[in-house]
């Protein structure tokens, strides 16, 4: 940077109407050319270690739900929208962009690339029309509105098949239209990398958004709005820009959800849709930026693996929810977040042997109550199949008194252990906060 | 003038429900600022669990037993988790209860099983309370209990009998609701324990200071929204299904009902819910599309139009979005609510 640096003068003259020179100093900040050059790498090189068709399906759904995470962070995170309904405008665009795909195939003429844009653009229409409504209001009135928002379109959705197809909801086929440098998008790899762009690129975007004075005042709208009414902000139009703002980008992933499966059916826009938006952006953590990226990948391994792994994930998935939000309320950021503050200062080593101790306790407690919970499944669900079961390897009888005894014994020695070295943690924990906190203090006094 | 009279009774019933649920929901919003998400999920509890009783003792313990379970499930839950996460703010307040709600939905169907169960009502509420005969000839007529075969079918071909039965469950309903509404509204202006409450919706902090116990002010009124939310499981899970998908059925309408009555109103709920409840129930029974108004002004449309989907929409099938559509609505144009008297 070659800006000249004046020094500037004492004040011996009181009160100068104007700045002499105004000169602004900002290092290079390498951390964050490290962390987006890995992320970027990342998304590169992924799709190489895990080869098999099932991780590369995978990696995709992953890099639309970090897109569609994001964007709804921009609301509950950044701006304290609680929204029921995203899958509203992630999944209007996705029908949207599925009819578009259908037009170039009929001779429009947009290569295929830029549908999950065509779709960005529907999710921002609607978030326009339907966005005046919901930004009316904060907090609990405005969840209340998108649920009901969200509702209404499910309900339309099949009201209307010209437009949602009914019951079998619309396909299409993303191999249409003239191939770019022999590029088809017909195998799923070529997909891959055109999602990995798009993630790349709205992530980066979405981080450039929160650095941006409309970003900062959605912070502030979020933190205080009597205070930015005050300073003569109107927080309504701030929240519906931002309500545009992630609309567009929740449009982005419904058109690349279009892409990547090339149907849309009435449940894209449904509340099983939004719910598990709100549960892993939540997850992830919606008080950092990196949160919800972190949600997104969960949410496709819970979707995709947990699901074929266990009948009960849904039970194991509420459960967890239900313990972060009243232990850990910031999400796994924050847990993230918190340790490294801790390595900051050199004192995570201290805590290594009580993270061992209750990650064993916390495992012996599962395998216990989990056995338990899947044997009412079995009996539940495959009664015809007989009462035994294997269990992580351990053959149960779910009729039988001794495995349900084994089971209980093992969750409640497993509890007993949890809550000792729960106990011993604190301890050492607040220990810890407080030398930090004094530490911080004394550098603050030099 | 039979299916009109049905079609209100019915929608009164519907709507009757829809209160007892929603006046749980609108003092607990209310006192905590909290969006109950469970509320509907209590309301599935109080089936379920009403269900197993009642296959034990019989279905009138069941009705007395089943929502102090549910109650008591609820003051325990606002013991051991709301309280704990209030400290953090609203958001996490209503995250968790939306989080309750995946995982009672989860336990029930790993308890009951996902398929629908066979709830029925005690054997004195399973014909009709009364039964509408409208003859073409000796006009309406009221008989109590099931008309006999007889009356309803006319020897005469040319006179024409309409029997038009009013289920029994549908008036125990209603009859269930008004002495809660009256209960309810007996405990909030005449004991002590009401006072306080009522105080406590708007001044918590004041009420605190004079030394009443509100954290536990709340656990009851907790309890007792859930409690009530039970009720109306025992006996919307006898009337209409008794399936999983129930709370769901029920969870977004009552929504409707708390914003479209008014934040912290109990009398705009019940206001809310009547009207939604009537609503609904006419408009399921309505027949007119778009398309058959317009032919019937004489104009003639094209084949093409006339099958379009839109115009072929008819008021029975709009029904379900109807009461999102007043809710939009409202907030449009009175966003305090019916008889709302503050915003948010």
């Amino acid at each position: 940077m070659s800006t000249t640096v004046t020094t500037p003068t004492p004040a011996a003259v009181p009160a100068p109407t104007t700045p002499a020179s105004r000169f602004s100093f900002a290092p290079l900040n390498v951390g964050r050319f490290v962390v987006w050059g890995l992320f970027t790498l990342v998304l590169a090189v992924a799709p190489l270690i895990f080869t098999s068709s099932l991780s590369i399906t995978m990696l995709s759904q992953m890099g639309i739900a970090i897109v569609a995470c994001l964007s709804f962070n921009m609301l509950l995170g950044q701006g304290g929208m609680l929204s029921f309904g995203h899958a509203v405008y992630t999944g209007l665009a996705t029908f949207v962009a599925i009819h578009v795909l259908n037009a170039i195939g009929g001779g429009l003429p947009i290569p295929v690339s830029l549908v999950p844009l065509v779709g960005g653009v529907a999710g921002m229409l609607f978030a326009v029309v339907l966005g005046f409504v919901t930004t009316k209001k904060a907090g609990t009135p405005f969840a209340m509105i998108t649920l009901g928002i969200g509702e209404l379109v499910f309900a339309m959705s099949l009201m209307i098949p010209e437009f949602f197809g009914g019951e079998g909801g619309v396909q299409a086929n993303r191999v249409v239209g003239k191939a770019v440098l022999g590029i088809t998008f017909g195998p799923q790899i070529q997909v891959y990398y055109l999602l990995a762009i798009y993630t790349l690129i709205c992530t980066a975007a979405m981080f450039a958004f929160t650095q941006t004075p409309l970003g900062r005042m959605l912070n502030a709208v979020r933190d205080n709005p009597e205070r930015v009414e005050f300073i003569g902000y109107s927080t309504q139009r701030v929240r519906y820009i931002a309500f545009i703002i992630a609309g567009f980008f929740a449009g982005i992933a419904g058109g690349m959800y279009a892409l990547n499966f090339e149907i849309a059916t009435a449940e894209v826009v449904g509340a099983a849709r939004s719910g598990p938006y709100l549960l892993f952006t939540f997850l992830g953590g919606a008080t950092f930026f990196f949160g919800p990226i972190i949600g997104a990948i969960l949410m496709v391994v819970a979707f995709v693996l947990l699901s074929e792994f266990t009948k009960a994930w849904l039970l194991y998935l509420g459960l967890i929810f239900l313990f972060m939000v009243m232990y850990a309320p910031g999400g796994i950021a924050s847990l993230i977040m918190m340790n490294l503050r801790v390595a900051a200062y050199g004192k995570l080593r201290r805590l290594w042997g009580s993270y061992l101790a209750l990650a064993g306790t916390v495992l012996v407690m599962l395998a216990g109550a989990a056995a338990m919970i899947e044997m009412v499944y079995h009996l539940q669900l495959n009664a015809a199949l007989g009462p035994n079961l294997r269990f992580i390897g351990v053959p149960l009888n779910a009729e039988g008194l001794d495995s349900w005894v084994g089971a209980a014994f093992v969750t409640v020695v497993g509890l007993a252990m949890f809550e000792a070295t729960r106990r011993v943690f604190a301890r050492q924990w607040g220990e810890i906060q407080g030398e930090i906190e004094h530490e911080i203090r004394r550098k603050e006094a030099l | 003038m039979e299916f009109f009279t049905i079609s209100m009774l019915n929608g009164l019933s519907y709507g009757l429900l829809l209160f007892m649920l929603s006046s749980g929901l609108t003092l607990i919003f209310s006192m905590m600022g909290v969006l109950n998400f469970a509320h509907a999920s209590f309301y599935m509890l109080g089936a379920y669990i009403a269900y197993s009783i009642a296959r034990l003792t019989g279905f009138w313990p069941a009705l007395v037993v089943a929502p102090l379970v549910v109650g008591a499930l609820g003051a325990l839950f606002e013991r051991t988790c709301l309280r704990r996460v209030h400290k953090f703010g609203h958001v996490p307040e209503l995250l968790i209860t939306f989080g309750l709600a995946y995982v009672i939905l989860e336990l029930v169907q790993l308890v009951w099983g996902r398929s629908s169960l066979e709830f029925q009502p005690p054997e004195v509420l399973r014909g009709p309370a009364f039964t509408l005969i409208n003859s073409s000839v000796d006009g309406l007529r009221l008989v109590w209990g099931a008309a006999p075969a007889a009356l309803c079918s006319a020897a005469d071909a040319t006179v024409r009998v309409v029997c038009s039965p009013f289920p029994a469950t549908r008036g125990f309903m209603m009859l269930i609701a008004l002495v809660m509404l009256l209960a309810l509204w007996l405990m909030l202006t005449r004991t002590r324990i009401g006072l306080v409450i009522q105080s406590a919706l708007t001044h918590p902090e004041m009420v605190e200071s004079l030394g009443h116990n509100v954290p536990r002010v709340f656990m009851l009124v907790f309890g007792a929204g859930a409690a009530l939310a039970g009720l109306a499981g025992v006996i919307g899970g006898s009337t209409f299904i008794t399936e999983p998908a129930m709370a769901l059925s029920v969870g977004s309408v009552i929504f409707v009902v708390v914003v479209v009555g008014g934040m912290g109103s109990l009398t705009g709920a019940f206001l809310a819910s009547v009207l939604i409840g009537v609503i609904q129930t006419f408009a399921v029974a309505l027949d007119y599309s778009v398309a058959g108004l317009i032919s019937s002004l004489g104009v003639k449309v094209s084949a093409g139009a006339a099958d379009h989907s839109l115009l072929k929409l008819t008021i029975s099938q709009v029904a379900p979005i109807l009461p999102y559509l007043f809710l939009v609505l409202i907030l449009i144009f009175r966003p305090k609510g019916l008889l709302g008297t503050r915003e948010g």
